[in-house]
């Protein structure tokens, strides 16, 4: 198949990915994001042949842009623009999830810091306050108390880019220190981990430690609702146990899988590459069809 | 293994032989980020810093 990579930095995730699609004899087309234009009716990106783009832009802006400009060429991408732009917004995630009937941690958004702070006192001690955009846990701040929270509404009235003018307070949720990794395919889990650490963020990229997790049905179920409600796609579903259930707190659409396919015994690229196979087939069907 | 030089040091790089267009290395001398600009020869330049909102 003829196949899109759209990118503007290569890590370990998508040298896998090309490597797998190589060896496997798919015409990879390499697209930089950054040294293209996307009009109104077609691109300088070379996307007229491919089917399927494969969107693993990094900057969320370039991501939700991109992809949309390159569905309307009639291009498909993973994951989609819709999926995109529900998972690159915290805020969007966390109704996504509710409206879908999965269980996710109560959260508030509010738009001024006295409104903010009543949020927060209304939630208690711990809480959580988040940026609705942005990732890898930065910016994230676990509130202690009142002058902390203080503190931070005013850090981040006085230093925000306009996105941190949207506060996003959420419930602490009190977890064996672990959460769950799963990646899955449209609902469908590739590899599941656990990430451990003493401290309160546990992402892999902040130095967790990884271990592979079996899933039990409902884990199961929730990833595929989860999934779904998002709009499917490759996706990260991120878990909490919560003694004798589970939480979701978000899905991320531009998902690393270097430390899944490190921690867990399954070739995740192999089986991201098989499902991105079955799209291309999904796409040929469609135009025999037509 | 093929040979760089550093953007930012100088010093001498062993890079992989499966290296990509768009890759980030580490310089293991300095620690700057460079970005593989090309591949054949290698030539490496100081990658941009990354923007907004990265990662997932
Ligand atoms: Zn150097």
């Amino acid at each position: 198949m003829q196949i899109g990579i759209l990118y503007s930095r290569i890590r370990k995730d998508e040298k896998l990915l090309l490597s797998e699609l190589r060896e496997r004899g798919h015409d990879v087309t390499k697209i930089d994001v950054r040294k293209h234009q996307f009009g109104l009716d077609g691109t300088t990106a070379p996307v007229d042949d491919l089917d399927v783009v494969v969107d693993r832009c990094l900057a969320t802006s370039r991501s939700l842009y991109a992809t949309r400009f390159i569905e309307s060429y009639g291009v498909p991408v993973v994951n989609s623009s819709e999926t995109a732009e529900i998972c690159a917004d915290k805020a969007k995630n966390s109704l996504a999830l509710a409206e879908a009937g999965v269980r996710t941690p109560e959260t508030k958004v509010a738009f001024t810091k006295e409104s903010a702070m009543e949020a927060i006192e209304a939630f208690g001690y711990p809480c959580v306050l988040k940026p609705v955009v942005g990732s890898w846990g930065r910016l994230m701040a676990k509130i202690d108390s009142r002058s902390a929270a203080e503190a931070i509404l005013e850090h981040k009235a006085t230093l925000g880019h306009y996105e941190h003018k949207v506060f996003y307070v959420q419930e602490f949720v009190e977890k064996p220190g672990r959460d769950i990794r799963v990646l899955a395919t449209d609902g469908e889990p590739v590899a599941a981990m656990t990430r451990s650490s003493e401290h309160w963020l546990t992402n892999a990229a902040k130095g967790g430690e990884t271990e592979e997790f079996e899933l039990d049905d409902e884990a199961l179920e929730l990833v595929k609702k989860a999934s779904d409600a998002v709009g499917g796609g490759l996706l990260g579903v991120d878990l909490m146990e919560t003694g004798d259930s589970y939480t979701v707190h978000e899905v991320n659409h531009t998902v690393e899988f270097k430390a899944l396919n490190e921690a867990t015994e399954v070739d995740v690229p192999a089986v991201v590459v098989d499902w991105l196979e079955s799209k291309a087939t999904e796409k040929t069907a469609a135009e025999a069809v037509v | 293994m093929t040979e760089a030089e550093c953007a930012e040091c100088g010093a001498t790089l062993d890079l992989a032989d499966d290296l990509e267009t768009g890759e980030i290395i580490d310089c293991g001398t300095c620690g700057a980020e460079l970005e593989v600009i090309d591949v054949n020869p290698p030539v490496l330049e100081r990658a941009p810093e990354l923007e907004e909102d990265w990662g997932e």
